[in-house]
């Protein structure tokens, strides 16, 4: 298969050494656990115990709300403190429940949560997958039984997996591959069943070529999965340009990828599918990068979900004397945070500390009209542009210039010799944009 | 832990290490190669003319700009572009008017950086022009004593300036008035007469191939310049060899390397897309040509990257890349 690649993008410093050679290890838990009933995208979940109830690890504390939704369960054995508003990685607050973790008691496997995946039929393992509460794991968190069960009216012909990881510091996707490339193929294995495809491509950018090899080594006989090299660039793990270079398809502009007939999963949700059929235990702990310049023993741990980031960050050693800014996620798109107590949800893929010569400067200079954004912009428009019309407050004109293919990825802001908030200024845009909207039709 | 010294700012929370007032000043400090030939040829006097052209600059911006805005460079870039397309002979009051008029009505009028629509240099060369048209047609010849000045430099302002030195016309001048070709080696040297710093097209070359290399400059407009004059010179002169010189003369003499690598890359007047600064680069050089062979003025450079500026918005319009998604549609279609 050839290698088409996408246009564009950008080239920050990958900082991928602080941690792409440290095994995988398992903090211990915490005293006490916070967790968000909005983990995922689409409906939160429903509150199903109130303070006091003793719960067991993998109960569930909060049931699916619908079909674009996923439970949420207990991740250590304790006791119910509280449910109150806590705040949340992105910045709001969110409805938690708070566990006081049970020091003594065994925290062991227990009778299945989740059936064993062998005789099971396409529904009974979307059904299993999202009870097991399994969402996308690379960062946006959109639960991964609602892309097993596509429209019936799109066939899907490739299963296309994301470990291209192209955010920098970040190394959870890569250890991860690296450490359990069997469980990769096997979740690999349980969603082409599910999705009915004959074939599968795991693009896995050139920097992680032990990945590759693990990935090679251990791939099943009897299924047509590819392993595919991909140039290192920004962003190359977003969905579109993804599949363009796996592919050399562009998805349509406003259209869903399955309208090419592929669907993307990363590579962490596969071996979280994996690792849930396996134990029979839910998604209840991931994979986390622990890393930054202003962090002192950086590390890829096993994190229960509802860990709190104080205590995250005070097992990995605490932060420098020069640390600045605390982000959940990688530095481009990740969420920067003003509240430690935030805790690690499912979405979490790394928490990067960014000592303070790392971080934008304040000063913003005048638009030169460089086009070093245009050069940049991997769906081609035109930020320059874009960033004028969104100071003068002209969203309906910004929406003509394509402002809803604009996916944040940040690479005009970063590439901006001026330092202007590009993306910012889009996101702030789009929400306007969807107000005056909703106004508008209300 | 010590949370209350951290910050919280929007994605990305980190940025290439290039920023504007970088990227104006290593411009600026590009420069100075050319400086210093100018200096090589001319003597004291291009030093003086250059100093003068800049001081205007940036007294005004000091005094009219943004606060800071001197931080930023561009001022200087202004002041030292204008300095090399002056003759080495300018009284250096006009000079240092130039150099006022052109950031004053050339970009601080307009709102500051990023914000004029011509480029600011060749504003307050096209000032100059209409205001001096003797003062800066009058070309001295190069060499000669360094310090010996190549004109009534001191010359008080508003006062006839006296000049005794020799002059020389300028390569286009020669060839347009008196059918007189220059050796290709003079004009690639820049021994010849002109402007401070239209004389040396070798050195100017390699500061464009240098800022192209560090990225600061965008190769697809001088590039297009160049090659259009060529071509379209080469052709006129195929076809009428006593009106039009050949085509390596047209491209190595005058103010063309200078205009095409210095002044056709001004990010703020030139188109924003690449496909616009080849239609930009395309537009200047045929208007090069049809002012150097069919106009009253032997040089054309500045008034084709004037009138260029004034299309850029329009070659914006029409050269927005399609967005990612559409264009595939496109083709099927």
């Amino acid at each position: 298969m050839a290698f088409f690649g996408f246009a564009h993008g950008v080239h920050p410093p990958e900082e991928k050494e602080l941690t792409s050679g440290l095994p995988i290890r398992r903090m211990p838990f915490p005293d006490e656990l916070v967790l968000p009933l909005r983990q995922h995208a689409g409906k939160p979940a429903t509150l199903c115990v109130k303070v006091g109830d003793k719960v067991e690890r993998g109960d569930p504390i909060g049931l699916a709300d619908g079909f674009m939704s996923v439970p949420i369960h207990a991740s250590a054995a304790g006791t119910v403190t509280a449910i109150d508003w806590w705040p949340h990685p992105d910045g709001t607050m969110a409805q938690a429940v708070h566990i006081a973790v049970d020091k003594y008691a065994p925290q062991v496997p227990r009778p299945r949560l989740v059936p064993r995946w062998e005789g099971l039929t396409v529904d009974e393992v979307v059904k299993a997958v999202q009870s097991a509460g399994v969402v996308g794991l690379g960062g946006a968190a959109f639960p991964t039984h609602v892309k097993l069960a596509p429209p019936k009216d799109f066939t899907v012909h490739t299963l296309i997996v994301n470990g291209a990881e192209c955010e920098p510091y970040l190394t959870s996707d890569h250890r991860t591959m690296v450490e359990y490339p069997e469980r990769v193929h096997f979740g690999c294995r349980i969603m082409m069943h599910t999705l009915g495809v004959k074939k599968a491509v795991i693009g896995v950018e050139k920097n992680k070529p032990d990945a590759i090899a693990a990935l090679e080594r251990t791939k099943p006989k009897d299924l047509d999965i590819t392993i595919m090299p991909l140039t290192v660039k920004y962003p190359q793990g977003a969905e579109k340009m993804l599949i363009q270079s796996v592919t050399g398809v562009e998805v349509p502009s406003g259209k869903l990828p399955v309208s090419v007939g592929v669907v993307v999963q990363n590579v962490g949700s596969l071996a979280a599918v994996a690792e849930v059929f396996d134990t029979g235990l839910p998604l209840i702990e991931r994979i986390v990068t622990v890393t930054g310049h202003g962090l002192r023993r950086p590390a890829n741990l096993i994190v229960p979900v509802g860990t709190k980031l104080k205590d995250l960050l005070t097992y990995c050693d605490g932060i420098t004397a020069d640390a600045a800014e605390v982000i959940i996620g990688g530095p481009m798109m990740g969420l920067s945070q003003a509240n430690l107590e935030a805790p690690v949800i499912k979405g979490t893929t790394g928490v990067v500390v960014l000592a303070s010569h790392e971080t934008r400067g304040e000063t913003v200079y005048p638009c030169i009209h460089c086009g070093r954004c245009l050069d940049a912009c991997p769906v081609f428009l035109n930020p320059s542009w874009l960033g004028d019309l969104a100071r003068v407050k002209r969203y309906d004109d910004m929406a003509e210039f394509h402002l809803a293919d604009c996916m944040l990825c940040g690479s005009c802001s970063y590439v901006c010799p001026s330092n202007i908030p590009l993306s910012q200024l889009f996101q702030a845009s789009k929400v306007m944009l969807r107000r005056a909207q909703q106004a508008g039709a209300a | 832990m010590i949370a209350n010294k951290l910050i919280v700012t929007a994605s990305p929370h980190v940025k290439s290490v290039d920023s504007t007032p970088r990227i104006m000043w290593t411009v600026a400090a590009s420069l100075v190669p050319v400086i210093a030939a100018s200096a090589f040829f001319f003597g004291i006097s291009a030093l003086l003319v250059i100093f003068a052209a800049t001081l205007g600059a940036l007294l005004t911006e000091r005094l009219l700009g943004r606060p800071l805005s001197l931080r930023d460079g561009s001022a200087m870039i202004t002041g030292l572009l204008l300095g090399l397309c002056l003759p080495p002979g300018i009284p250096m009051w006009m000079a240092f008017l130039g150099g006022a008029f052109g950031i004053g009505f050339g970009k601080v009028i307009w709102g500051g950086l990023g914000q004029n629509g011509f480029n600011p240099a060749l504003i307050g060369r096209a000032f100059l022009q209409t205001a001096f048209p003797v003062a800066i047609t009058t070309w001295p010849k190069p060499g000669g004593n360094f310090f010996a000045l190549k004109g009534d430099l001191f010359a008080f302002p508003f006062m006839h300036p006296v000049s005794d030195v020799v002059t020389s016309a300028t390569p286009l001048g020669l060839f347009k008035f008196e059918k007189l070709p220059t050796p290709l080696l003079d004009l690639v040297l820049g021994t010849t007469g002109g402007s401070v710093g239209e004389t040396s097209a070798i050195i100017i070359i390699l500061c464009g191939v240098f800022l192209a290399w560090k990225g600061y400059l965008n190769w697809r407009s001088p590039v297009s310049i160049v090659v259009t004059v060529f071509l379209l010179g080469g052709l006129l002169h195929l076809i009428n060899p006593a009106k039009a010189p050949d085509a390596l003369f047209m491209v190595f003499s005058g103010g063309l390397m200078l205009g095409a690598v210095y002044m056709a890359t001004d990010m703020v007047t030139v188109p924003t897309t690449n496909k616009g600064r080849w239609v930009f680069g395309i537009g200047t050089g045929v208007l090069v040509v049809v002012i150097r062979v069919y106009g009253g003025l032997p040089e054309g450079v500045m008034y084709a990257i004037l009138i260029m500026n004034a299309f850029t918005p329009l070659i914006n319009n029409f050269t927005q890349p399609a967005v990612f998604g559409t264009r595939t549609l496109k083709e099927a279609k």
